[in-house]
């Protein structure tokens, strides 16, 4: 019924859709492997892997990424544990003002960055605490445990009760039947929160733009946007300083697309 | 809202069916204070009490340094009244336009023209059509302002086929610097739109197009009868993410123009920064804050009732 001229149709405009989204960051690939030369489509004839060395050692991008795998370990390991013991307890227990709490959360992931920042950077440079990993870590692990508490809220509601209660006649606690029984099995909604806080962690900009005023301090995005800011555009060292700074996501996008764009839609709220 | 799910049965049914002995799953127990408490702290001094915070900011009149004066609601009058500040509100509109409702019309009909063959090889699309979702904005950024350059591939290429007069420093030029930077959130959204309704289409029992053509339906009613109703969840997905993508723009304003030329890019977001700490207007840059906040809390509500009510 469906013809071959509509199937390859078909494929025509998602190859074009494809062209479009790679664009640009082919485009970057290139300027990032050609010799410093200003504009697109330089000869490829010699690749220059000597702009990432020059990128990492004199763009001083070595010691941005190094701050910002700081940060994402950080950001990624608190609120990852601080999440699953939340959503254990509102998932699969009964107490007072469980409910207010919970939508108190589940607003919290609507709060953009910005109703934040002001006032944080505010009072935190009263308590001397901006310009620290403190600054830069703690509000990024608040607003992914609001997320990760609603996600991982959902995954024990929807676990088996039959594996719990099998536990506990075994004579798990309830401490054991979740970090023995639960989290192993839950390993696969683990892993996309792990994904997606990473991913949001990695590329948040304006949380250190506010608190990090010291360069050592800057994250990856950071430094670029600085680096962006000192050189004219289409160097190949700023191309070659922004494939490293997309380069983490990218990877770990590769190899877990279906987490990510399943959590994406799921996540949506955020 | 999806849930991830292990087990192939909906535990409310296993809750009624159980009229829990002592001990159980979903029993009271004061132990859950202790395993929420972590989370509860950090969230209430790092989210609820600098939000609080902003609001009492929003009520003075503050440079930042010396000290503050009641301002009453003045800040919140500003935001409204300010040519500048209201500018940036409008600004955040077009932006909509580019970020959702583009791509989702552009989705809606691409997927709707594409889904009536079953094709293989999708997962190759997928991924790549996504990646705009997952790169830093900032790296982006970058791309696009050397797309945008004078002497950049996107002026080439207008001036490769003749239409030398359409080229122009794209960033700097006072009517296209919105849509520029607009489109890239058009080149953003687009992918993450075709991939929602491909699937979702994908999902629709191909007999009901079948009977739909029996009962000679065309290919617009079949659309609006069968194909749209479908994927209402899929859309109200896809509208919440790039709404909100665009009422939150930041990192590429401020990457790619930083509000510029004039104040012709300037969005809320950048505005809050601008005022809070680059011209030390924090009363205004919080009252902006709270407002924006405001806004989309209830775009977010507003789509997600419509695609709830639509789904039932």
């Amino acid at each position: 019924m469906i013809s071959r001229t509509e199937r390859s149709a078909n494929y025509a405009v998602l190859a074009l859709f494809a062209v479009i989204a790679l664009f640009p960051v082919l485009l970057i690939l290139a300027t990032a492997l050609s010799p410093d030369a200003i504009g697109a489509g330089g000869s490829l004839r010699s690749l220059e892997f000597a702009n990432f060395a020059d990128a990492w050692n004199q763009g001083r991008f070595g010691s941005y990424m190094r701050t910002s795998v700081i940060v994402a370990v950080l950001v990624v390991a608190l609120s990852t544990v601080f999440s699953i013991l939340a959503g254990y307890a509102f998932g699969t227990m009964q107490f007072r003002g469980s409910e207010v709490i919970f939508y108190l959360l589940l607003l919290g992931i609507m709060v953009p960055a910005e109703a934040l920042v002001v006032a944080l950077y505010f009072d935190l440079r009263t308590l001397g605490l901006t310009n620290t990993l403190v600054a830069i870590v703690m509000p990024q692990v608040a607003q992914s445990v609001a997320f990760g508490t609603f996600w991982m809220r959902a995954y024990f509601r929807s676990s088996s009760r039959e594996v719990v209660e099998a536990a506990r006649i075994d004579g798990a606690g309830h401490w054991r039947t979740l970090w023995r029984v639960l989290v192993p099995m839950g390993r696969p909604a683990i892993t996309t929160m792990i994904v997606l806080v990473f991913m949001w962690t990695w590329n948040e900009f304006l949380i250190p733009l506010v608190m990090a005023t010291d360069e050592s301090l800057r994250t990856a995005p950071l430094g670029l946007a600085f680096f962006q800011g000192q050189y004219t555009s289409g160097t190949s060292l700023l191309a070659a300083g922004a494939v490293l700074v997309a380069l983490p996501v990218v990877l770990v996008y590769l190899f877990l697309q279906r987490h990510f764009i399943r959590g994406m839609v799921e996540g949506a709220v955020k | 809202m999806a849930v991830p799910r292990t087990t192939p049965r909906p535990p409310a049914e296993q809750a009624s069916a159980r009229p829990g002995g002592r001990g159980r799953p979903g029993e009271p127990r004061r132990v859950a204070y202790l395993y929420i408490l972590p989370a509860v702290t950090v969230f209430a001094l790092f989210v609820l009490y600098p939000l609080i915070r902003s609001g009492v900011f929003s009520l003075y009149d503050w440079d930042g340094l010396g000290t503050a004066e009641w301002a009453g609601l003045a800040n919140y009058q500003a935001v409204f009244t300010e040519p500048a500040l209201r500018g940036a509100f409008v600004h955040a509109l077009v932006l909509i336009v580019f970020y959702a409702i583009i791509p989702v019309t552009l989705g809606l009909m691409l997927a709707a023209t594409m889904s009536r063959a079953r094709m293989a090889g999708l997962g190759f699309f997928r991924v790549v059509l996504f990646l705009p979702q997952v790169i830093p904005m900032v790296v982006v950024a970058v791309a696009w302002r050397q797309i945008y350059e004078p002497q950049g591939p996107l002026n080439s290429a207008l001036r490769a086929v003749g239409l030398d007069a359409l080229a122009r420093p794209w960033l700097g030029d006072y009517t296209a610097a919105l849509p520029s930077v607009g489109l890239v959130g058009t080149w953003i959204g687009t992918g993450l739109c075709l991939i929602l309704f491909l699937a979702g289409m994908a999902k629709i029992p191909r007999e009901l197009y079948e009977a739909a053509r029996l009962d000679g339906a065309g290919r617009l009613r079949e659309f609006t009868a069968i194909t749209l109703p479908s994927v209402r969840g899929e859309l109200s997905v896809a509208l919440t993410l790039t709404v909100i993508a665009a009422l939150k723009t930041f990192d590429l304003v401020y990457v790619m123009t930083s509000g510029g030329p004039g104040r012709q890019t300037t969005v809320p977001s950048y505005e809050v920064y601008n005022n809070a700490f680059l011209i030390g207007r924090v009363g205004t840059a919080t009252a902006l804050a709270i407002v924006l906040t405001v806004v989309v809390f209830l775009v977010t509500v507003v789509i997600n009732r419509v695609g709830e009510k639509a789904q039932r």
